[in-house]
């Protein structure tokens, strides 16, 4: 299977990589041969772990490998689980029909390699639990509900960063040591956004405490007995305030979701539900959760949600730069907050963006895009709980910051010269170490064309920063070793107005339909800023590599002298 | 060594016994029953010092068996009683009083859990655990 699917070939599983695999799985287990062909027949999804399976033939389109695709569907199940109240009949993935693709998220959520996906299996029971359907929770159950949870309408962009999640976790090969599909303990996105919302409604300071009465009252509304909800207490509070900050209120949250779905609780707190881990999140990638203070201190209550969700996202993929981690998680501050003040509909264009990118690149794992996806969702969540999932928007959407970008150019003006300062690096930071400085400076080389041929015209101001994030995007594909081809296909996607615009740049994707907005305007300006960062950072780290390389020739040419010293005195007569 | 720990509340009925499984466990309780009354004692005789670490030491209490119960009582007047094996006697007056303060630390952990109403018996895990390993690093 490994073989065929062609992680052989390209000697890792990305995206397709894995969902072809999966495939493959299930056509192995049903009996199919493993062929490339197999997996254009309806498969039930298969089997791991002599889980109970559905049998459910919940593949859609066999052909359909992309991972956001697999991915709406979860993630829609995921954010409709919060607004569900009866989730009685849930145990059956026989949920309405959805679109197309639904199956795959299933299997992901109990592949080893994608414990976020899991947790969304995980938390979708568990909030239906909530609801008050009993439910034998089984391992299965995730599986069965992915299934389901493709069938319910979705946003995209918050499948598209559980996507942008998953791949990642994927990618980081190393994470899956610790987050086995088995893993109840990890807290979702979702899950996270939800308990926060239910923190602030006991406790409108997210900086602070609730205090044990009041969490006593709320929690015993969950109907666990006391001794356990006694027990729980015991484990989320760590420092033993008898209050629960954020990240204990959310542990003793989750535990209280995993008591009802029938899970025993641990003996002692897990290591994904500890403050610290909860807190630490975003300064290690390794770790599930977010930069929870930082980010908390630095926006505003409503944008806090957002950004948990962004660092968490971004947190799998960028293990290989912390700096730029960092980095990137200022700039989405930033960005989170220009997008709060921006309209709703900035929100949606971010979905809508990374739906689109995620699509046309089939393995985008873009921080930036994620980010910007997660923040949307956020924002959507906790905005539009009621509103109906938007469709995957069309792409359309990147031309409105182009659009307006043209309607103000005098604005971004300035914007462009710093677009153009900063554009010189590729903004990678989620770039596998694989992508060595060469490649970064060819990327540069090929932005700087870009770049140059965009000078004269200021409606390209908008688009580069578009393309930047577009830029951003193929970075992260460990796949594209060749930035050229990696810059063309980001641009051809995105920036195909932009491309229109300057010849030299290597254009082929069709033109993204103008839409004029007026958020795409500050959205752009974010874009912008936020691009520039990214620049920075990957030229700091540009310039760290080429220090370390310089110290590295220096200790040769050292070395190499020393041993001239050595042999002189023999060749000396 | 530890053998046995019993907290008991104000009232003087027990929160919370634990022994080390032997054939002569109710033996060890009514002997911290009764130590209970010794406690009683010495906080009426005391005053204002309620907090004394080690107010009970009773030393040999029969030929046949030596073992030394220690009392604490917090602010509270939560008592605490432990009986300990006297094989290693010399050592032991400053690992008790950490003894002591590590059940009293823990004690005041379960007081911080809202859903523990004060008066309850004790049935926290993480008192369990502590309890456990303080009886297992003394032997």
């Amino acid at each position: 299977i490994t073989e065929v699917c062609g992680a052989k070939r390209v000697g890792y599983f990305g995206p397709a990589q894995f969902y072809i695999a999966l495939k493959l799985i299930a056509a192995a287990q049903s009996g199919f041969p493993v062929r490339i062909e197999s997996i254009k027949n309806e498969l039930p999804l298969p089997r791991f772990m002599a889980l109970k399976n559905d049998s459910e033939v919940r593949y859609g389109t066999p052909a359909e490998i992309h991972g956001v695709k697999f991915q709406v569907p979860h993630a829609n199940l995921e954010k409709n689980s919060y607004k569900r109240t009866d989730e009685g009949d849930k145990q059956e993935p026989k949920s309405p029909p959805m679109s197309p693709v639904c199956s795959p998220p299933a299997s992901p959520s109990t592949y080893q390699r994608i414990p976020l996906s899991y947790g969304y299996g995980k938390s979708r029971s568990g909030l239906e639990q909530q609801h008050g359907a009993p439910y034998e929770v089984r391992h299965p159950t995730h599986q069965q509900e992915g299934p389901s949870s493709g069938n319910y309408g979705a946003k995209p962009a918050l499948s598209c960063s559980t996507l942008n999640r998953s791949l990642s976790a994927e990618r980081e090969q190393q994470d899956s040591s610790t987050h086995y599909s088995d893993d109840p303990w990890r807290i979702t996105e979702e899950q996270r956004d939800y308990y926060i919302n239910q923190f602030r409604s006991l406790q409108p300071d997210l900086n602070s405490f609730i205090s044990g009465s009041v969490a006593k009252n709320f929690f015993t509304k969950s109907k666990l007995p006391i001794p356990e909800l006694s027990h729980i207490w015991e484990l989320s509070d760590v420092d033993c305030d008898g209050a629960l900050t954020l990240p204990e209120f959310c542990a003793a949250f989750h535990l209280v979701v995993a008591r009802k779905n029938g899970y025993q609780l641990p003996e002692t707190l897990p290591e994904t539900l500890l403050p610290e881990y909860l807190q630490a999140a975003s300064l290690k990638p390794m770790r599930d959760c977010t930069l929870f203070d930082s980010y908390s201190e630095s926006l505003p209550g409503s944008q806090q949600t957002r950004d948990f969700s962004r660092t968490e996202v971004r947190r799998p993929e960028e293990v290989p730069d912390n700096s730029a981690l960092l980095q990137d998680a200022k700039k989405d501050d930033k960005q989170a907050l220009k997008v709060s003040t921006a309209l709703k509909t900035i929100p949606k264009e971010f979905q809508h963006l990374t739906v689109k990118t995620a699509a046309q690149e089939s393995n985008a794992l873009k921080a930036r895009p994620r980010s910007r996806s997660y923040s949307s969702t956020s924002i959507e969540d906790a905005m539009k709980k009621g509103e109906e999932p938007p469709t995957p928007p069309p792409r359309p959407q990147k031309s409105h910051s182009r659009a307006s970008s043209l309607d103000l150019n005098k604005i971004f003006q300035q914007n462009t010269q710093a677009v153009r300062s900063g554009w010189l690096p590729p903004p990678p930071p989620a770039l596998p170490p694989r992508p060595s400085v060469s490649q970064t400076e060819q990327v540069s080389e090929a932005e700087l064309h870009p770049q140059m041929n965009r000078n004269p015209s200021q409606a390209e101001e908008n688009s580069s920063a578009k393309k930047e994030v577009v830029l951003a995007q193929p970075p992260s594909k460990p796949a594209r070793r060749k930035l050229r081809t990696e810059a063309q296909g980001l641009e051809t996607p995105e920036l195909s107005p932009t491309i229109n615009v300057t010849s030299s740049l290597p254009a082929v994707k069709p033109h993204l339909p103008v839409q004029k907005q007026s958020s795409k305007q500050k959205r752009a300006i974010q874009t912008a800023i936020r691009k520039n960062k990214e620049a920075n950072a990957v030229l700091a780290r540009l310039n760290s590599e080429l220090q370390q390389q310089l110290k590295e020739v220096h200790k040769e040419r050292i070395a190499l002298e020393t041993q001239l010293e050595q042999l002189r005195p023999v060749t000396v007569l | 060594v530890l053998v046995s720990v019993i907290c008991s509340s104000p009232q003087n009925y027990p929160l919370y016994i634990r022994s080390v499984p032997t054939e002569n466990e109710l033996k060890f309780h009514y002997t911290v029953h009764t130590s209970l009354d010794v406690v009683d004692e010495k906080i009426s005789a005391m005053g204002k010092a309620l907090v004394d670490q080690r107010e009970l030491y009773l030393g040999l209490l029969y030929p046949t068996e030596d073992y030394k119960v220690y009392g604490y009582v917090t602010n509270s007047k939560v008592k605490f009683v432990m009986v300990v094996d006297s094989s290693n006697t010399a050592l032991r007056d400053n690992e008790i009083r950490s003894m002591f303060r590590k059940l009293h630390n823990s004690y005041t952990d379960i007081m911080c859990n809202p859903f523990y109403n004060p008066g309850d018996r004790i049935h926290s895990r993480a008192f369990d655990n502590m309890v456990n390993s303080m009886m297992m690093q003394v032997c």
